[in-house]
């Protein structure tokens, strides 16, 4: 076995709150040089960065999980990662058809851009990210589960959009792969207060929106290599692999 | 005043929960946080809201809510139809928004 180190929530540019210089060359070369075998691509409600980050990150040797931070109906935000590109883009459809057709004001919200390798832009979302999605989170749940996904509350100790915030509780049926609570708590501390989560992972991630936060908390994973199934046996702590600590 | 009351009042139309009709009425809350409701709402308040997630019930059961009103129409699933009517807690659906059903709920009781 070996450890990995994982950051799995950091936007880039295309979310509106992300600084126009997380550009995806510029998210590769901090995560090596904070040290990070694998790093979640996460913008609001949408993929359509992930794939170029993650063709980036391959010829670095870095695992790049391509998903995004979905804001469901209740506001609740969830981390959603899919393993090949296939499932990526029919999820990416998904989100266009339960996005609410709201236009994003740049000068309030932040820029929306996909852009190339070279940093131009090629894609102006027109959409507003940030807004809600018309699908709960139990629909979001089984959707990515359908398609063998990772799903995971984020920042679930988090005053707003996070699950307890807009749902009071944990619901009892929700299948979260792992639970993402912020560098604000300390798993111990967040336990004590909420017993009921015992029975999920802990992670802790950046949520980094410009590049000096990338890897500013990350995951030690304890596996054999690096891939897509392997983090999922890690988060789930099956077949010896394991989260190993929070930093 | 009763649940019944606000509902021929208002125009609400009846989803589930039937069997706690009769519960008496005390107040209202208006709010989308659940959190918040947990802190705040009190025993018989009538609950205004737009979330449609089944923990709207166990919170409501928790805070001894009188009824929850699902306002512009939204569609409550099926689990928190189910729990309402396991908790005897009326789910009550309202076309209007939530300052129109508020205004009203609130002259009603203002008036009693």
């Amino acid at each position: 076995m070996r450890t990995y180190r994982a950051d799995l929530h950091i936007h880039t540019l295309l979310s509106p709150c992300g600084d126009l210089s997380m550009s995806p060359a510029n998210i590769i070369s901090e995560a090596l040089r904070r040290k990070l075998d694998i790093i979640g691509i996460t913008d609001h409600n949408s993929t359509r960065q992930a794939c170029l980050i993650g063709i980036l990150g391959a010829r670095n040797g870095l695992l790049v999980l391509r998903g995004a931070e979905v804001t469901t109906r209740e506001e609740v935000h969830c981390l959603a990662f899919f393993e090949n590109l296939h499932d990526l883009e029919v999820f990416q459809g998904y989100l266009d058809k339960n996005l609410p057709d709201i236009k994003n004001d740049p000068l309030i919200f932040g820029d929306q851009v996909v852009v190339n390798e070279e940093e131009d832009i090629i894609h102006t979302e027109e959409k507003l990210l940030i807004n809600a999605t018309e699908i709960s989170i139990g629909e979001l749940e089984a959707f990515v589960h359908e398609r063998g996904g990772l799903f995971i509350p984020a920042h679930i100790d988090r005053l707003k959009n996070s699950v307890y915030s807009q749902l009071g509780f944990l619901p009892p049926d929700l299948n979260a792969d792992a639970l993402e609570i912020s560098r604000r708590s300390t798993p111990e501390e967040f336990r004590r207060i909420h017993p009921e989560i015992k029975v999920y992972p802990l992670l802790t991630n950046s949520d980094a929106h410009y590049p000096e936060a990338v890897g500013a908390a990350f995951n030690l994973l304890e596996m054999e290599e690096l891939s897509f199934g392997e983090i999922k046996m890690a988060v789930k702590g099956i077949n010896g692999r394991r989260i190993k600590e929070l930093c | 005043m009763k649940i019944t009351d606000v509902i021929s009042e208002l125009g609400l139309k009846v989803v589930s929960g039937t069997g706690g009709l009769e519960n008496e009425v005390t107040g209202g809350y208006v709010s989308d946080l659940l959190s918040d409701v947990i802190g705040n709402g009190r025993e018989g308040n009538v609950w205004i809201t737009l979330q449609a997630h089944h923990n709207i019930v166990a919170v409501a059961s928790l805070k001894d809510i009188a009824a929850i009103i699902i306002v512009r129409g939204v569609q409550p699933d099926e689990e928190t139809i189910k729990k309402s009517n396991q908790e005897n807690i009326p789910l009550l659906s309202a076309d209007e928004d939530t300052f129109t059903v508020a205004g009203k709920l609130y002259n009603m009781i203002r008036k009693k």
